[in-house]
């Protein structure tokens, strides 16, 4: 367990270059980009003493590098500032506020396109070479290339406006929100055994997550359906069969062999997971930290972005090593 | 009779055509013998083995009558009873055989229960009393495949394949990947179960190996079972050119004798050569040879296909 622990650190280490230069580049090229939050918020007739005013109390008016090192040292030790535009609420308020939404359509979305993936990807490779192989091939494909803003909207045509059946837009119906616990909407409900807000929380999840889901499954389906070959050709398959073991059980071994190296994707899929929440929030205007993240770049609230852009950096890396670390917990090759 | 097999024939479909792998073999095998199949790398031997199991990829015809039944006709449930309880097989490379993720006791569990009616308890005494028997300490149940040697691999292998006291066992390269210690040790083990009364088939390139260990032993040529008989009688007097060859290529130890290696190389079977199959490579090949393919002769309790012998017992 000894190299596991140091695994641990090392990887946990190398996350703060990562996160640094993640964050230099953001602060630079939110500079290089035309505006200020001043302009974007009062616009462009605001008498230029008054602009100069509300600039230096931002501090925008010393020179960038100075504001850089600055804004450095106070990340450095975990305060990322307050918003530049409206009220100017700390940075980490505002996240916190919208974080549970997206991890509510993360969660989902990602169950969604992990079931998806198998479900299609071990048909395809058990029954490999035949009609319905090409036809999970080809679904993986199109899943794969689907654009999310299109496919959503095609989603909201058919079941929100046409069958009228599901909400196209927001996390609940107003006025249902259930007490604040996690805010987490679909947890809250339970604990708290109110079922009509489970219910509106469950409907609007389902369109949004679905093509979140969908669109992210491809990749599954592929490495599925690859790893799965994979095993079902290798000589411990036969020496199974070889022993009279049902053909159940053995299609269990294998995909049990199949999906413990898919795990450690699904760390990496996870960065890809977020991205995607940022274009499908925006898509069925869900007020997670995506929709937060484009409206602050029009604003320019340059606070707000670069805590966001910490904050989903730090998030990954976490993910991607509680995934390692599952990982190596499932497989007895690196457990011992 | 235990195993009886009847002109059976395998042929692959592959790119380059029909593969002839194992084409027109005969031979029977006896309760309580071991009996070693010969020949060089991809003259169908391991194609014959899978057969019987039906585990081959190729086209199957013949017959394979193992206790008078004919596995070729049997439903695929009830051949999947046969594998593993009635036959057990072992295989080339213990490294790749076993399950990585499942520990060693739970593999032979599950083998157990998945053709006896036990619980797991006792499942897991007669898993104990099987690693006593191939020579592993009872507390490997709890290893991982990984956290052995080959040679322990291979014992559990074993272990799996005689796990339902089969009757017959099948051994492919089962010491190929080993080193000659552990391989002898593992020859002791097959040699311990055969002696237990049941039959075991071994599978080897190594016609020293076959000859030290089996009763009998099959000679296979591109497909073809070339000669078969009394360990004994083969090693004093090889038949067929081709058995001749192959030990004239083994280097002896003991008796300073010259050693030969055979020129050529087999031959592609999806176009096998016209007539008899080792022809190009045989010194003692005339015309006939090259023309028409000999029969199987039977001499008593031998067999041998080759023209020189049709010939002489015919005249
Ligand atoms: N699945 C397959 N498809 C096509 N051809 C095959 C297949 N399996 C084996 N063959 C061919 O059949 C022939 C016999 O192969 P087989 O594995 O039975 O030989 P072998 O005697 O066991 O050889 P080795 O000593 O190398 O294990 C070879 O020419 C091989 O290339
Ligand atoms: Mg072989």
């Amino acid at each position: 367990m000894g190299s596991l622990k140091e695994y641990i650190i090392m990887r946990a280490l190398l996350v703060i270059p990562t996160v640094f230069i993640l964050l230099t580049l953001v602060f630079f090229i939110l500079r290089i980009l035309p505006g200020d939050p001043i302009v974007a918020m009062l616009g462009q007739k605001v008498p230029p003493e008054v602009l100069e005013k509300l600039r230096a109390e931002l501090g925008l008016n010393k020179p960038i590098w100075e504001q850089y090192i600055d804004y450095l040292s106070h990340v450095i030790r975990g305060d990322l500032g307050r918003s530049m535009i409206w009220g100017r609420r700390p940075v980490i308020e505002e996240i916190m506020d919208r974080f549970p939404a997206t991890l509510e359509l993360t969660i989902f979305s990602f169950a969604i396109s992990v079931f998806l993936g198998i479900t299609t990807g071990s048909i395809a490779a058990f029954r490999r070479g035949s009609k319905i192989d090409t036809g999970m091939r080809l679904y993986s494909i199109i899943a794969y290339t689907l654009f999310i803003p299109w496919f959503g909207m095609l989603l909201q045509m058919l079941f929100g406006v046409y069958l009228d059946l599901l909400p196209i837009g927001g996390r609940i119906d107003p006025g249902l929100e259930p007490p604040h616990i996690t805010g987490l909407y679909v947890l809250d409900s339970i604990l708290t055994m109110h079922w009509r807000s489970l219910e509106s929380a469950l409907a609007h999840l389902i369109l949004p997550s679905l093509t979140l889901g969908i669109v992210l499954s491809g990749a599954y389906t592929r490495l599925v359906r690859n790893n799965l070959i994979e095993v079902l050709n290798q000589d411990f398959i036969r020496a199974y069969r070889a022993r009279g073991v049902r053909n159940r059980k053995i299609a269990f071994h294998a995909m049990k062999n199949a999906f413990i190296p898919i795990i450690t994707l699904m760390g990496l899929q996870f960065a890809i997971l977020l991205a995607g929440a940022v274009l499908t929030e925006t898509t069925f205007s869900w007020p997670g930290i995506g929709t937060f993240l484009l409206e602050r770049i029009q604003y320019r609230d340059y606070t707000s972005v670069q805590g966001v852009i910490v904050f989903y950096a730090l998030f990954v890396a976490m993910i991607s090593l509680i995934v390692d670390v599952i990982y190596a917990l499932l497989d007895p090759r690196v457990r011992y | 009779m235990l195993l009886e097999i009847e002109d059976l024939k395998v042929y692959y479909r592959s790119k380059k055509g029909t593969v002839k792998a194992v084409d027109g073999v005969s031979l029977r095998i006896d309760r309580g013998e071991m009996v070693g199949i010969v020949g060089e790398s991809g003259c169908g031997k391991s194609t014959l083995a899978y057969s019987i199991i039906r585990l081959v990829q190729g086209e199957v015809r013949g017959k394979i009558l193992f206790d008078g039944v004919n596995l070729l006709e049997l439903s695929e449930e009830k051949m999947r009873r046969i594998r593993g309880k009635e036959i057990g097989m072992v295989f080339q490379d213990p490294m790749t055989s076993l399950d990585p993720l499942e520990k060693i006791g739970d593999q032979i569990v599950e083998t157990i229960t998945e053709h006896e009616n036990v619980d797991e308890e006792t499942a897991m005494r007669r898993v104990r009393e099987l690693l006593l028997k191939v020579g592993l300490p009872e507390d490997r149940v709890e290893s991982y495949p990984h956290q052995l040697s080959g040679g322990q691999r291979q014992r559990v292998m074993i272990a799996l394949a005689i796990a339902l006291n089969p009757k017959l066992l099948i051994a492919d390269e089962p010491t190929t990947a080993l080193d000659v210690i552990v391989q002898e040790r593992i020859m002791d083990i097959l040699e311990g179960i055969k002696r237990e009364g049941k039959s075991v088939i071994l599978i080897t390139h190594d016609l020293a190996l076959a000859s030290e260990r089996c009763d009998r032993i099959a000679v296979m040529y591109a497909g073809w079972l070339v000669e078969m008989g009394k360990t004994s009688e083969i090693v004093k007097d090889p038949l067929h050119p081709y058995t001749k060859g192959l030990m004239d290529s083994i280097p002896d130890l003991w008796m300073k004798k010259e050693v030969k290696p055979m020129p050529g190389n087999p031959p592609d079977l999806t176009d096998p050569p016209k007539g008899c199959r080792f022809h190009p490579r045989c010194p003692l090949a005339d015309d006939v040879c090259r023309r028409e393919e000999p029969p199987t002769v039977n001499l008593g309790d031998r067999i041998v296909r080759c023209w020189r012998w049709a010939n002489a017992s015919e005249g």
